[in-house]
């Protein structure tokens, strides 16, 4: 993985296939709907694809944090509500398990010669998705702040909970750490990322059956417990995008989000001396393990199998206008890590490579994974609240996702 | 009214009542008797930016003919009302046998998901309607004192709380209580706890969400009352304030009585509208500690995976139960009324 991600953000060498030349820009006709997150990265990548689809098509892009909950039932419908829909890895499963989005093999030998190899997400040797950028959740810091309390940058979350209290202790803020623990996808997903950070397995191998209610479990749960103690006593409503308002309100000092936040935080807007005291950090490990505890992913567009032929190719020839344009790319080189060709990296890409050379896992793309990210994104919470022990917290997860993967007919 | 002419003034409405009521309640039954296909998984080879390996992924053809084969899903009679996610009896049993206390099987018991969503929502029901009677009340008998220039805009500033959207309604409190916010930063001032949030802690978020509840739910029984409050009679009253009754007494010994029987009616409504509350949960991100039985439903269709059809079904029939449980003495009641005035 190390040579394979190093190869991907160094490489100028173009390794697109050959065939097929068309030019995938200037739709003229057919309808463009397209379901994605909302964050800035994706707006800038929609508004690449806007003016790759032209004047031509009819064009409209819905930007949701829900867009997790909505995609089954949007995509389900026949035709479709949406042509399309920006993916990752954590999301593609839940899409593929009900068939929601089609094959790309005959479109991208139409129009994607532009494309990298490791660009095309190749399931069972069919392109499901079109990759952009890669992502992962890191640690940012206020380096006047540190400095002035003389803590170095911290490398493990026991560093990051003693340079915690240190601020706090120093009276320069009350709640000097942020992290997203808002009850649901992202509590779920930060014990995703502690519990890898231990070294912890979801799955018996090979199969649906849960295994959390372990030693890294409850160790991992009582970690995101003492990191709780130092945040806003307001963690549990607070999202990705809360938390990087409460870093521009300057109220926090460190924290751990996603590094495509750069695209928003180090922009133009806002307070321009929190800008210039931020600082991007590798993500801590945890435990004594070497592993940081975050994950990987990769961001992507799949096209919507219930929607006409016409308008999948409509999508797909937008979407890759904007997933293979150079110009957006290097006009935006710290919004993200971009996975196209003839990109060459801004200074914020350095954690997303360190934590894959550390050996971070990429997001388990496992049919069931959602349906035990679910569970964990509503069980929890008791446990963070202080109303239950963490052993009784992961009995209920293990519960809940039981009951409903054998509703699902996975169990 | 004869018996015919009855029937016919009745059935337009009561075709409505079953085509969009009945038939929708009997699919969502026949949907909770069943659950989904069992997936069959396989092992394939999967590329990414990250690189290659081997992972499980579902088989969709054979998949979709086990769902072609059975469009319903699998049958599984009432096992889904049974599972943990509903009424838990395996969960309830062993708990019984296991457990060394009363409070130590009611923890037990009220930490399950069905138990905990009907005890919020239940105390949200009855916490809610009795403050929004005796309010809405008192704020139409204000108001009908009012003079005619006044009234109007009055009227329009109370019933504003329920003109407003629900979700946006608690989204808007939902950042006044924020830390942050004008509410939120007051309390933490007035009782000197600059870690108090009215966010994490279950009992404040449940004192939040009553409050919100009383707030949007009052106009309502103002709007009813105050409607009611134009058909009092005036020779009664008339007469007792040539008795010399003071304006409590008019009001205790006529009015109440008089709109005893629109009371019941907003209690009834009330309760029925409390006891599928799920706006507020969502807009003030509080699903983490306050679950209500349509919030399990609405997550069990918007989860980020297949839609649980049949758990949603199911949770479907157990709200209709409880509110039907709910509403028998209020009916009860309503029917011997109905019996003493013919």
């Amino acid at each position: 993985m190390k040579k394979l991600l190093i190869a991907l953000l160094f490489s100028f060498v173009s390794t697109s296939a050959f065939a097929g030349g068309h030019s995938p820009c200037g739709v003229t006709d057919g309808s463009i709907k397209i379901l994605a997150n909302e964050f800035t990265t994706y707006r800038i990548f929609m508004d690449e694809v806007k003016s790759c689809a032209g004047e031509g098509a009819d064009f409209s892009v819905t930007h949701s944090v829900d867009h997790n909950k909505l995609q089954v039932a949007a995509l389900s419908a026949n035709p479709a509500e949406f042509s399309a829909k920006l993916v990752t890895n954590g999301s593609i499963t839940t899409l593929m398990n009900d068939n929601l989005i089609r094959p790309l093999d005959d479109l991208v030998a139409k129009y994607g010669s532009a494309l990298q190899d490791n660009q095309k997400i190749v399931i069972d040797g069919k392109i499901y998705a079109i990759a952009f950028m890669a992502n992962a959740q890191h640690l940012w810091y206020r380096e006047s702040i540190l400095n002035d309390l003389g803590i170095a940058v911290p490398s493990t979350y026991e560093e990051v909970i003693a340079a915690a209290e240190k601020i706090k202790a120093s009276g320069k803020m009350a709640n000097p750490y942020a992290g997203a623990f808002k009850s649901g996808w992202n509590v779920a997903q930060e014990f995703v990322n502690m519990y890898l950070g231990h070294g912890g397995e979801f799955f018996k191998a090979g199969s649906a059956e849960v295994s959390i209610n372990n030693d890294k479990g409850v160790a991992a749960l009582n970690m995101m417990k003492r990191l709780t103690e130092v945040s806003n006593p307001d963690f549990l409503t607070q999202d990705t995008n809360a938390v990087k308002e409460e870093w521009e309100s300057g109220n926090v000092a460190l924290m751990h989000v996603w590094n495509s936040g750069a695209a928003s935080l180090l922009d133009d807007e806002g307070d321009q001396m929190i800008k210039a005291d931020t600082r991007l950090a590798n993500s801590p490990s945890v435990g004594g393990g070497s592993v940081p505890a975050t994950t990987l992913w990769w961001d992507g567009f799949g096209i919507a199998t219930n929607t006409s032929d016409e308008n999948a190719e409509a999508s797909f020839r937008a979407l890759l206008g904007a997933a293979t344009s150079t110009e957006m790319a290097n006009a935006n080189p710290n919004a993200t890590i971009w996975l196209i060709d003839g990109y060459s990296p801004g200074d914020t890409a350095g954690p997303v490579v360190d934590a894959a050379n550390r050996g971070a896992a990429p997001y388990p793309s496992l049919p069931y994974m959602s349906l035990l990210h679910g569970a964990l994104s509503t069980e929890i919470v008791e446990f963070l609240q202080g109303n239950e022990s963490a052993e009784k917290a992961l009995a209920d997860v293990e519960a809940a996702y039981v009951a409903k993967a054998t509703e699902q007919g996975f169990l | 009214m004869p018996h015919k002419t009855f029937f016919w003034f009745f059935f337009p409405s009561g075709l409505a009542m079953l085509l969009f009521i009945g038939l929708p309640i009997i699919s969502s039954f026949f949907q909770s008797l069943h659950i989904e296909p069992e997936q069959i998984l396989m092992e394939v080879e999967k590329c990414d930016p990250f690189g290659c390996k081997t992972e499980t992924k579902v088989d969709i053809e054979a998949t979709s003919k086990l769902q072609e084969e059975q469009p319903l899903g699998r049958f599984n009679g009432l096992g889904t009302y049974g599972d943990r996610n509903h009424l838990a009896f395996d969960q309830i049993k062993e708990a019984w046998n296991n457990s060394a206390s009363m409070s130590d099987f009611i923890d037990i018991i009220l930490n399950l998901p069905f138990y905990k969503a009907l005890l919020f929502t239940l105390t949200f029901c009855f916490a809610v309607t009795p403050p929004v009677v005796v309010l809405g009340f008192i704020v139409a008998l204000s108001i009908n004192t009012l003079t005619k220039s006044l009234k109007g805009p009055t009227i329009f500033g109370v019933i504003l709380p329920m003109i407003v959207t629900p979700l946006i309604g608690s989204l808007v409190l939902f950042w006044m209580i924020d830390a942050k916010g004008i509410l939120g930063a007051t309390i933490q001032y007035l009782f000197d706890d600059p870690n108090l949030s009215l966010k994490s802690s279950s009992q404040l978020t449940w004192i939040t969400l009553i409050i919100y509840g009383i707030w949007h739910n009052t106009p309502f029984a103002f709007v009813v009352f105050y409607a009611a409050l134009q058909t009092v009679p005036q020779d009664p009253i008339e007469a007792a304030i040539i008795d010399g009754a003071s304006r409590y007494e008019r009001v205790r010994h006529i009015v109440i009585p008089h709109l005893y029987p629109v009371a019941t009616f907003i209690i009834l409504i009330c309760l029925m509208d409390n006891f599928r509350v799920l706006e507020p949960i969502i807009g003030f991100a509080a699903e983490g500690v306050a679950q209500s039985l349509s919030w399990m439903i609405y997550n069990d269709l918007r989860s980020e995976n297949k839609m649980l059809f049949g758990s949603a079904g199911a949770t479907s029939m157990l709200t209709i139960i409880g509110v039907a449980f709910l509403l028998t003495p209020v009916l009860i009641r309503t029917w011997r009324e109905f019996r003493t005035e013919r």
